[in-house]
């Protein structure tokens, strides 16, 4: 049994190719908790977390980089301009403690459905950067979660990085738990409006198997928005929450039933608009 | 048995120890998947022989190092309870893998005041009602310290966010709130 | 084998319990009705204190159960062999390796330490295991194989009665009847309506641990987190086979309790691994598997009609309520009696048709918790309340005032209030507390999300909620009813100490969960001796019972053995300085010689002898058992004096509320409650505010989710309890009437916060959304998929 801790990603690579059995361990908010409740018994391991590259963020061109072991509290803090809604949604993960340790890089690979940056990831439609002692390749988050939990990662591969467009415009992060602070969500919300683009994307958590992106409603949105004035008709924005609850596919389950986290989706879609445009 | 601390920690942690550095009956029959580490806990290096590659920081902590201050009421990252410092940042140790925590400083509850004192905000707690059962308190005293020196003016809101991963469930939290009010009265000197 | 235990003795040293760099004070100053300090609070702070979790031995072994899947099984067959033959495994038992008494109960033994051939519960123990470490433990558990038949659960408690019985004891715990007046009275107005209450879980913070160490004379010492350390003994030697003296126990670091450590979860496993392998076990639940290992809240299902005069006064009250007891009894029939006996709430009901029920199913066990029946009678009788002066247009608060018991009254169950009732002064004081001020307008106020129904998760803004207000009343019983003998013991020892000051010691088997008793037997011994330095011995069945921590009981009873050990410390004392004084000792001594300020006082100032001089090297010990006036039993129609005393509270609360998510941030509760005399202000106020807390928690978001039998949400992840931004700021008035009859006039103080919060949040949703909320936690759907939402 070893655990290797490699410092650069190059390292990550051998490391991993060494021990292609190996479970990689990054700020170890879930995979410590399935070792925890015996869900998960590691035999070899390779933590990322001294990885200082990593942990970097950058605006590069016109496309935003953001290190796998960025944390959540990084996010909430040093984001908090640049990405509000990721921000937002960062602050409204687990506690304090695990804002600290938990990154973006083990959010998208555990690939929950209650993963709280995901809906914003999937709204900016970002990449995932895997390396391998092949290179690197970029998925599509679309592409990366495969079904609940589950992701298109190969042996061998790490996360280094999430890429996606920088954009312009107001963004929203909304999020439905029963509790004022630490709770999984029932459901939530992530929106973009981008002004450059005029185009409205946003996802949903915790409604459907993946981040669940309700393209009939964007399109009908993007087109009824009067992106001058940034308003639209109350009648549009109704319309607009509507298609986004038809496209939910919910659950019931101890969290919360189907028809109530449809119910959400209406009532945060038309919340998010409402406040983006207001903005 | 006069002391007014609790007696046999001390005795209790040097021998989980030195049974440690003897072979760890506690983990011989794991030596085929076991791993041999040291960690620097509150200033000191202390020495992990065949130990469970899935044990957690707080494992480790409790019962190979003799630290049971860190405590384990969720091992989920949920409650809080075994916070601790890792290089200086607040985290859940049950959240740890203790076998990566090489090469980090660990500060745990009692490494904040190591002699017979207290710290301002354990005396705080202590004079504020702030401590019931006690499960709870090591981690909010180790999370509390963590907020008073990154934001010493925090009001009470912040003070709120930043223990609301803590649950404690005898206090409903008025005293805790109240202690850390207390210390940071007393930090600014507008205490008499 | 020496037992190497880190700490048997949490609380044994205690002196000096002044902080280290705070003047040392005089013991008038820590006595009866002051802040003084936790005997056990430094080492809490600094994390040196010892809970069972942290016990440790040369040479322990890690105890781990196998429990259940299944909610209602036969087992078929269970082969131990493959986790018999892991290395590191020391020892595998079942059925067959209890010695003595297969099964085990705190008031009928109906659980079987393992299950043989029946499964009652999802998580019902069927084996345990002794291994090197606890890796090896969990892997043995899992190589047990058990064929199991899945059969038929019963899950629904009202089907239960009639349904095929789960137990041979069968399926009705208990059916109580009240039947009190006039049963044909009808009164002008009459209100109706059915109410639920979830599955509640005391979600104690630290998790069921124990350790056991074989002794040589082949009984066993178990170190253990428990609310009563003679009923588990007496039940722990009974199925090991052995005479009660050779187990012996020995309390631990509690981490809370809240009525889920009455009841025996590993205490007999962990005897039985230790005494198999002859080696120190030490258990310890995880927090999953600490919600199959303890019994939770009752769910209750409930319909009341209550009639009323069309001035407000109460004519009469039928009732109907349903408790689920799960699979074993534990305290199901203590539960519903309490919740049959205040059914009514603390008012004057003339006339009252109650019957209660509580039942066996296949769900989880049920037993105690804070509140016992209370909880979810007053959840009921209060929503009828608010229903009631709605329909007479009254105030609702006027409505309660006007019915508010006082002392003197007579109760449903045709029992007099002899003590203090000061119901109408709680509603009062809870009442004059300010309103939180409104925020500023539509759209308006503060923003920051963390003060909006949702906090972070920023779902609402401020033109998105509504506010309202709330109120509730409730009262139970102090102590234990129905007849049963109730006493505690203590032990007061005052002698000499090493540095000539006199030092008392007490010895006292009440169990320390958190409330604090252990500060106040220092304050009643201070007070009584006038001694400073107070050392409590280590809690534990060397010394008689003390009985349970629970039912409020502790302060009164066990208060009460301590004082009155004190105080026959203190005679022998004074008979002792009588008579080397030559002073007349018969009849008239306490004329003569008196203890004040801690020295012994001649008549008239004739002399004056510190403690350690009046001790002349010879320590004086006296032990007492302290016990209530007698109850007794109910008869066939819910009548007689069941009870001792009554604690009352009441509470207001105000809530903002998302109506269209059904999201709720409660942001001020206020209280009065019913202390009798507060012996130890800061501590009264830390229970009020723990209480409420659970209150709150119960109303909104705390309920073990069971479906078909089982738990799903075993967890902190998704059990959730309320954090620091779910807490609102509490403002309590004591009532301070002294109740006559008990130690110091004090009430018990640990469980009305927990009643009437409840129903006064529930109030205030309703107030803010006009929907008719009649189920408990309200969940975000019942608000915002209702009907009536605007």
């Amino acid at each position: 049994m070893t655990v290797a801790r490699p410092t650069t990603l190059s390292q990550a690579v051998d490391a991993l190719a060494a021990m292609p059995d190996a479970q990689l361990l990054a700020g170890g908010t879930d995979f410590m908790v399935e070792v925890n409740f015996g869900h998960r018994r590691p035999t070899d391991v390779v933590a990322l977390r001294r990885v200082a590259e990593l942990r970097h963020h950058a605006t590069d061109g016109d496309e935003v980089v953001l290190g796998a072991n960025v944390t959540y509290s990084q996010m909430q803090t040093e984001l908090a301009e640049a990405l509000p809604a990721l921000a937002a949604a960062a602050r409204t993960v687990g506690s304090p403690q695990i804002r600290n340790a938990g990154t973006i890089g083990g959010n998208v690979a555990t690939a929950s459905p209650a993963g709280d940056t995901l809906p914003f990831l999937a709204a900016v439609e970002a990449d995932v950067v895997l390396a391998s002692p092949d290179g690197t390749r970029r998925l599509p988050l679309a592409d990366f979660i495969t079904a609940a939990k589950r992701t298109a990662i190969q042996p061998g591969e790490v996360i280094s990085e999430v890429r996606f467009p920088a954009v312009r415009g107001p963004q929203q992060f909304l999020k439905v738990g029963t509790r004022n602070a630490m709770v999984i969500s029932i459901a939530c919300c992530a929106m973009v409006v981008d002004t450059d683009h005029r185009r409205v994307r946003c996802a949903f958590g915790s409604v459907a198997a993946r981040p669940l992106r309700p393209t009939e409603a964007e399109d009908f949105i993007s087109d009824a928005l009067d992106w001058d004035t940034l308003d639209a008709e109350t009648n549009a924005v109704d319309r607009f929450a509507a298609l986004a609850a038809a496209a939910a596919e919910p659950i019931t389950d101890h969290r919360g039933t189907a028809e109530y986290r449809r119910h959400t989706v209406k009532v945060m879609a038309r919340r998010a608009l409402t406040r983006s445009l207001r903005a | 048995m006069t002391s007014d601390r609790n007696p046999g920690y001390a005795e209790a942690g040097r021998s989980q120890v030195e049974a440690a550095a003897e072979g760890a009956p506690a983990g011989s029959r794991l030596t085929d998947e076991s791993e041999s580490y040291t960690l620097q806990v509150n200033g000191r290096e202390e020495s992990v022989k065949a130990a469970w590659l899935g044990e957690s920081l707080l494992y480790v902590l409790r019962e190979r190092l003799g630290l049971p201050g860190s405590k384990n009421a969720c091992e989920q990252g949920e409650c809080g309870s075994c916070s601790v410092f890792l290089d200086g940042t607040l985290v859940v140790s049950c959240c740890v893998l203790a076998a990566d925590a090489v090469d980090s400083e660990v500060v745990t509850v009692e490494g904040l005041e190591p002699g017979d004192g207290l710290s301002d905000v354990q005396q705080h707690f202590l004079d504020a009602g702030a401590v019931q059962c006690g499960f709870c308190t090591p981690g909010l005293i180790v999370a509390v310290h963590d907020l008073l020196d990154r934001v010493p003016d925090a009001d009470e809101l912040t003070v709120r966010e930043a223990i609301s991963g803590n649950l404690c469930r005898c206090t409903g939290y008025g005293r805790i709130l109240q202690a850390v009010v207390d210390v940071q009265r007393q930090r600014a000197g507008t205490q008499p | 084998m020496k037992p190497v235990l880190s700490a048997a003795a949490p609380f044994a040293p205690t002196a000096p319990t002044a902080p280290p760099h705070s003047d040392r004070k005089r013991s008038t100053d820590r006595g009866v009705g002051t802040s003084s300090s936790r005997p056990d609070g430094i080492p809490k702070v600094k994390g040196q204190f010892a809970f069972s979790s942290d016990l440790w031995a040369d040479g322990m072994l890690w105890g781990r159960t196998l429990r259940s899947p299944h909610p209602s099984a036969r087992i078929r067959d269970l082969d131990t062999e493959a986790a018999r033959r892991i290395p590191g495994v020391h020892a595998v038992l079942t059925a067959d390796d209890v010695p003595g008494e297969p099964n085990y109960g705190l008031e009928h033994a109906d659980q079987p330490v393992f299950a043989s051939d029946v499964i009652r519960y999802q998580g019902e123990a069927v084996a345990a295991v002794a291994a090197d470490h606890p890796e090896i433990a969990w892997r043995a558990v899992q190589a047990i194989e058990v064929d199991y038949e899945p059969t038929a659960a019963v899950v629904d408690p009202e089907a239960a009665i009639d349904a095929p019985p789960v137990h041979p004891d069968g399926n009705v715990f208990r059916h109580l009847t009240i039947r009190h007046g006039d049963l044909e009275a009808t009164g002008e107005v009459t209100v109706e309506g059915a109410y639920a209450v979830g599955m509640q879980d005391q979600a104690f913070l630290g998790p069921e641990s124990g350790m056991a160490i074989p002794g040589d004379d082949g009984g066993v010492d178990l170190y253990i987190s428990t609310q009563w350390l003679h009923v588990d003994r007496d039940q722990v030697a009974a199925c090991l086979g052995l005479a009660p003296e050779l187990v012996r126990l020995t309390l631990s670091g509690v981490g809370g309790a809240f009525g889920a450590r009455e009841d025996v979860s590993l205490q007999v496993h962990v005897c039985l691994l230790a005494l198999r392998t002859g080696r120190a076990v030490k258990m310890l639940y995880s927090r999953e598997e600490s919600f199959f290992g303890h019994v939770h809240r009752h769910p209750a299902r409930m319909w009341y009609r209550h009639h009323a005069n069309s001035n407000g006064d109460l004519v009469k009250v039928e009732a109907r309520l349903l408790l689920d007891g799960g699979a074993y009894a534990s305290s199901s029939t203590a539960v519903i009696a309490n919740a049959a006996c205040f059914s009514c709430g603390p008012y004057r009901v003339p006339n009252a048709h109650i019957d209660a029920w509580v039942v066996r199913t296949n769900n989880p066990p049920c037993g105690a918790m804070r509140g016992f029946g209370a909880v979810q009678a007053c959840f009921g009788h209060e929503s009828q309340m608010d229903k009631l002066a709605a329909a007479l247009d009254m105030d609702p608060v006027q409505l309660r005032l006007r019915n508010a018991l006082r002392s003197g009254d007579e109760l449903i169950t045709g029992q007099h209030i002899t003590g203090t009732a000061p119901a109408r002064e709680c509603i009062e004081a809870a009442v004059a507390h300010p309103l939180p001020p409104e925020p500023t307008g539509k759209g308006g106020g503060p923003d920051d999300p963390l003060l909006l129904p949702g906090g972070a998760g920023r779902t609402a803004d401020r033109a998105d909620v509504r506010r309202g207000v709330g109120f509730a009343v409730g009262f139970k019983n102090l102590m234990y009813s129905e007849g049963f003998d109730d006493f505690s013991t203590a032990a007061v020892r005052l002698e000499e100490g090493v540095n000539g000051e006199p030092v008392a010691t007490v010895h006292c088997a009440a169990a320390e969960v958190g409330q604090g008793f252990v500060t106040l037997a220092q304050q009643i011994v201070r007070s009584v001796l006038g001694v400073d330095r107070v050392v409590l011995r280590a809690a534990d069945t060397r010394v008689g019972s003390a009985g349970s921590t629970s039912a409020s009981r502790q302060t009164w009873m066990s208060g009460g053995a301590v004082q009155a050990a004190a105080l026959a410390v203190r005679d022998s004392l004074l008979e002792r300085v009588a008579e080397a004084r030559g002073v007349e000792v018969q009849g008239a001594r306490r004329k003569l010689l008196t203890l004040r300020n801690g020295e012994v006082v001649g008549v008239e100032g004739r002399f004056r002898l510190t403690l350690t001089d009046a001790l002349g090297g010879r320590p004086v010990e006296e032990v007492r058992e302290y016990r209530h006036a007698p109850t007794m039993p109910l008869d066939d129609d819910g009548q007689g004096d069941a009870h001792v005393s009554y604690a009352f509270a009441a509470h207001r609360a105000v809530v903002d509320v998302d109506p269209e998510l059904g999201l709720i941030r409660v942001l001020q509760i206020t209280t009065g409650q019913d202390v009798g005399k507060a012996l130890n202000p800061l501590q009264v106020t830390g229970q009020i505010e723990g209480g409420i807390a659970q209150g709150l928690g119960l109303a909104v978001m705390e309920e073990i989710v069971v479906d078909g039998g089982r738990i799903r949400n075993p967890s902190f992840t998704d059990y959730l309890i309320p954090t620091a931004l779910d807490m609102p700021d509490v403002q309590a008035t004591l009532i301070e009437q002294p109740e006559p009859g008990a130690p110091f006039g004090a009430k018990g103080v640990g469980e009305p916060p927990t009643i009437s919060s409840t129903p006064a949040v529930v109030s205030a949703i309703r107030a803010a959304t006009g929907i008719d909320l009649c189920r408990v936690p309200v969940r975000p759907d019942d608000i915002a998929l209702s009907e009536r939402t605007p």
